[in-house]
């Protein structure tokens, strides 16, 4: 059976391996991504539309700000669905486990989780804040933000991390990260342009077309880490004790 | 020169740790060994100039998935004889 199963596998990799010498090479400038219209419009036109210098940022967060927003409902959805699964089966395994043993948490670890989670979190505040300028966002702000939290349920127990950021304020502050970026694409709206059209946004901010695209993106993107960072949280919080959240690993 | 013989030394460590992220018996150490198989990816990403991208390899991939994986492996049921 397992030669059975070689065989295929092998195939397989033989016809990728074959597949990868017609790749272009890296850095070509003729290869079909680099000598695309698209690309060379958003190399050029970013700097100019938005003043973002990271033009990765800047085509995540506007240019297709709509895919980026259900991106960020998606990792919602994914949130609300374990806690769906495991919420409920929570009380009915409550009586699974009665070789538990209450393990005081570890003087050196708790030690060094309390120097080092204000270091993680201001860190991800500056990874969100500057993710329009340096490589960095939303995304990766908030899973640096949620890691911190979850150090917390790692080091201690998870009552300690949940009395911090319970399930219910999770949950709120997911929704209210969706509810902050389509609040921006609704207000841009309003003010006279399309869903998620940033640059309408300067009839309410004292700056220029292009810096109000430059300050939306920032919004948008906080409102990215407020969903990451509560979903992560909650993700590992349910699977690490089967929905029960209680003790923890 | 230099950067050649860094791609393949990570690229040769990246078969190494994917073997050996199949090949280990403790799921544990899978989850571990996965772990620095998204770190080498993460090399990989910065050295190509995708910073971007290697920033999310390393937060979500290194980071968050391992301790999911772990956090997971902790609940299951292990009725392995070996």
């Amino acid at each position: 059976m397992k030669f059975v199963s070689m065989l295929p596998v092998v195939a397989v990799g033989g016809i990728l391996l074959l597949a990868a010498k017609d790749f272009p090479a890296w850095g070509d400038p003729q290869s079909p991504a680099s000598s695309s219209p698209v690309s060379s419009h958003f190399i050029g036109s970013t700097g100019v539309d938005t003043e973002v210098p990271n033009m990765v940022t800047a085509v995540l967060a506007d240019y297709r700000g709509f895919d980026t927003m259900f991106e960020t409902v998606v990792v919602f959805i994914a949130g609300i669905a374990v806690l769906a699964i495991l919420g409920g089966a929570g009380k009915r395994r409550a009586s699974k486990r009665v070789h538990e043993v209450e393990a005081e948490p570890d003087l050196i670890v708790t030690n060094t989780a309390r120097l080092i989670v204000p270091v993680i979190q201001i860190f991800a505040f500056y990874v969100l804040a500057h993710g329009h300028v340096s490589p960095g966002g939303g995304f990766q702000g908030g899973v640096v933000m949620g890691a911190s939290f979850i150090l917390i349920g790692l080091s201690w127990d998870l009552e300690t991390a949940l009395a911090r950021f319970s399930i219910q304020r999770c949950m709120a502050v997911a929704a209210g990260g969706i509810v902050i970026y389509g609040g921006i694409g609704l207000l841009s709206m309003f003010l006279g342009g399309e869903f998620l059209d940033y640059a309408e946004l300067e009839s309410i901010l004292p700056v220029s077309r292009e810096m109000a695209r430059y300050h939306a993106m920032l919004g948008v993107e906080i409102g990215v880490g407020f969903t990451v960072t509560a979903i992560m949280f909650a993700l590992y919080a349910n699977l690490s004790t089967a929905g029960r959240l209680k003790g923890g690993l | 020169m230099g950067l050649e013989l860094f791609n393949t030394f990570i690229l040769l460590l990246l078969v190494v740790s994917a073997l050996a992220a199949l090949r280990v018996r403790d799921l544990v150490t899978a989850a571990a060994i996965f772990g620095v198989y998204s770190f080498l990816m993460c090399l990989l990403w910065a050295e190509m100039g995708a910073v971007d991208v290697a920033f999310t390899e390393a937060t979500v991939g290194a980071g968050i998935s391992t301790v999911v994986l772990v956090a997971t492996i902790f609940n299951l049921k292990r009725k392995s004889n070996d």
